[in-house]
């Protein structure tokens, strides 16, 4: 379980957020500016909060008050962001294969197949980035993050550079994999019809603060 | 005839081997200072970035000179290098090495700090997201990006060295097989009854190396710009 209780001066924006996430998928939802993307990027370690706790499954990743910052590349976090930040200067399955190059674990063929088969990318293994349209490449970051063998998943509205067509293209891999990869998921986004088809628990974001936890009734007349 | 003598391949085989041994010392070098200068916030910044760029503006012989008092047998350095590790820069060809690695640093440095400046700093915290230490980051993602100008910074740095006159003369002088490189033979040359035709010669090979040199930097930019960020 993920449990957050942060705070930080964004800003004009004072952040003040405390939630838990268990499995499943979280959304975290509200509108731009509501410091959704600063509150990954605290749980994921790249962002320093002012005061606070975060916790993952009882591993302490920061806590203010006994000067603990577990650094980004040790906190075991997939993160796949708005923009995709695929590497430019390797090819598909050399992104694929970064997370467990870089923590030296043994090539594991059956999982990178079925992670690959997941996401339909099979066909797209030796192209470079730059040569990928927005939904491959989106599927590919999902792939990079998920073949690290994370213990928490992030991602921060990753549909939002897609066009409509590439979005529904994108959400059922997303559903299948909050219902077979068993990792817990947060999920940003501003867009309520999003939210409804992954998400199995909010934590709505208004200015900073939370305003409602819940289930998918808390998205009720919102668009 | 274009023949070269022996005297000319000598000097031209030392020019050659004292810009590369000049460029690959000052690499690792270059490197970090780019780095520091592109992406540290330290007090002296200003003046580290002055000191780098001092070679390109500085009349080469005072260069020369202040190299000679520091790196001279007696000097307080060169006294330190050569009882501890038999390092001897005067009068040696690794003299005129020393000397145009520092002329050539300024032009190896920039392009390495544009370069570095330029990348996506959001690709190296995606690799960190995905478990690289910072070491990595820097080996896996950042060198690998700023490649181009890496290669623009070595060629230009490399072409320099190959051109050294004013410092590397005063430093170490103009001792044939030792230190007379191209440059300090056509002068040599031009100083003699009927060195005209020898000094002509090494001036096309001149010309020849250093165009070389800057079409070679030009195409391997291209090149590595094409392949990691798409041209």
């Amino acid at each position: 379980m993920l449990a957050v209780d942060v705070q930080k001066q964004l800003g004009a924006l004072q952040l003040a957020v405390r939630f838990n996430a268990a499995g499943g998928a979280t959304a975290l939802f509200g509108p731009s500016g509501a410091g959704k993307t600063s509150l990954v990027n605290m749980i994921a370690g790249l962002l320093k909060p002012d005061r606070g706790v975060i916790t993952l499954d009882k591993t302490l990743l920061f806590a203010s008050e006994s000067g603990v910052n577990v650094p980004p590349h040790r906190r075991s976090i997939g993160y796949v962001f708005q923009e995709g930040r695929l590497f430019p200067h390797l090819n598909v399955r050399q992104n694929l294969e970064y997370g467990r190059r870089m923590s030296r674990r043994t090539r594991e063929p059956v999982e990178f197949e079925r992670i690959v088969g997941l996401l339909g990318i099979g066909h797209l293994l030796t192209r470079r980035p730059r040569l990928l349209s927005g939904g491959e490449r989106q599927r590919v970051a999902i792939g990079r993050a998920l073949l690290m063998q994370p213990r928490l998943l992030l991602l921060d509205e990753p549909l939002a550079s897609l066009d409509t067509g590439h979005k529904g293209e994108i959400l059922p891999y997303l559903v299948r994999l909050r219902d077979e990869a068993g990792i817990p998921m947060v999920y940003v986004s501003h867009i309520a019809a999003e939210v409804r088809q992954i998400a199995t628990h909010v934590v709505r974001l208004e200015d900073g603060r939370v305003t409602a936890t819940g289930g998918l009734e808390l998205l009720a007349g919102a668009s | 005839m274009f023949e070269l003598s022996s005297a000319e391949w000598i000097a031209i085989g030392l020019s050659l081997r004292i810009a590369m041994v000049a460029t690959a010392c000052a690499l690792p070098f270059g490197i970090a200072i780019g780095w520091l200068l592109a992406r540290g916030t330290f007090w002296g910044k200003t003046v580290l970035d002055g000191l780098v760029h001092l070679p390109l503006v500085l009349p080469p012989v005072v260069t020369g000179y202040l190299l000679l008092i520091w790196f001279g047998r007696k000097g307080p350095l060169g006294a330190f290098l050569y009882d501890h590790f038999g390092i001897l820069f005067a009068f040696r060809w690794t003299g005129a090495a020393l000397a145009s690695a520092i002329m050539g640093f300024p032009l190896l440095v920039r392009p390495i700090r544009l370069a570095l400046e330029s990348i996506d700093r959001r690709l190296e915290d995606a690799a960190a997201t995905l478990g690289a230490n910072p070491v990595l980051v820097f080996v896996t993602v950042t060198l690998p990006l700023a490649l181009p100008g890496i290669i623009a910074g070595v060629l230009l740095c490399f072409a320099r060295a190959l051109g050294e006159f004013g410092a590397t003369i005063t430093f170490v002088s103009n001792i044939p097989g030792e230190t007379q490189t191209i440059s300090a033979a056509i002068y040599t040359f031009l100083q003699i009854p009927d060195g005209d035709a020898a000094a002509g010669r090494l001036v096309l090979v001149a010309i020849a190396l250093s165009l070389a040199a800057l079409i070679a930097a030009e195409w391997l930019g291209r090149r590595a710009t094409v392949r990691f960020h798409g041209g």
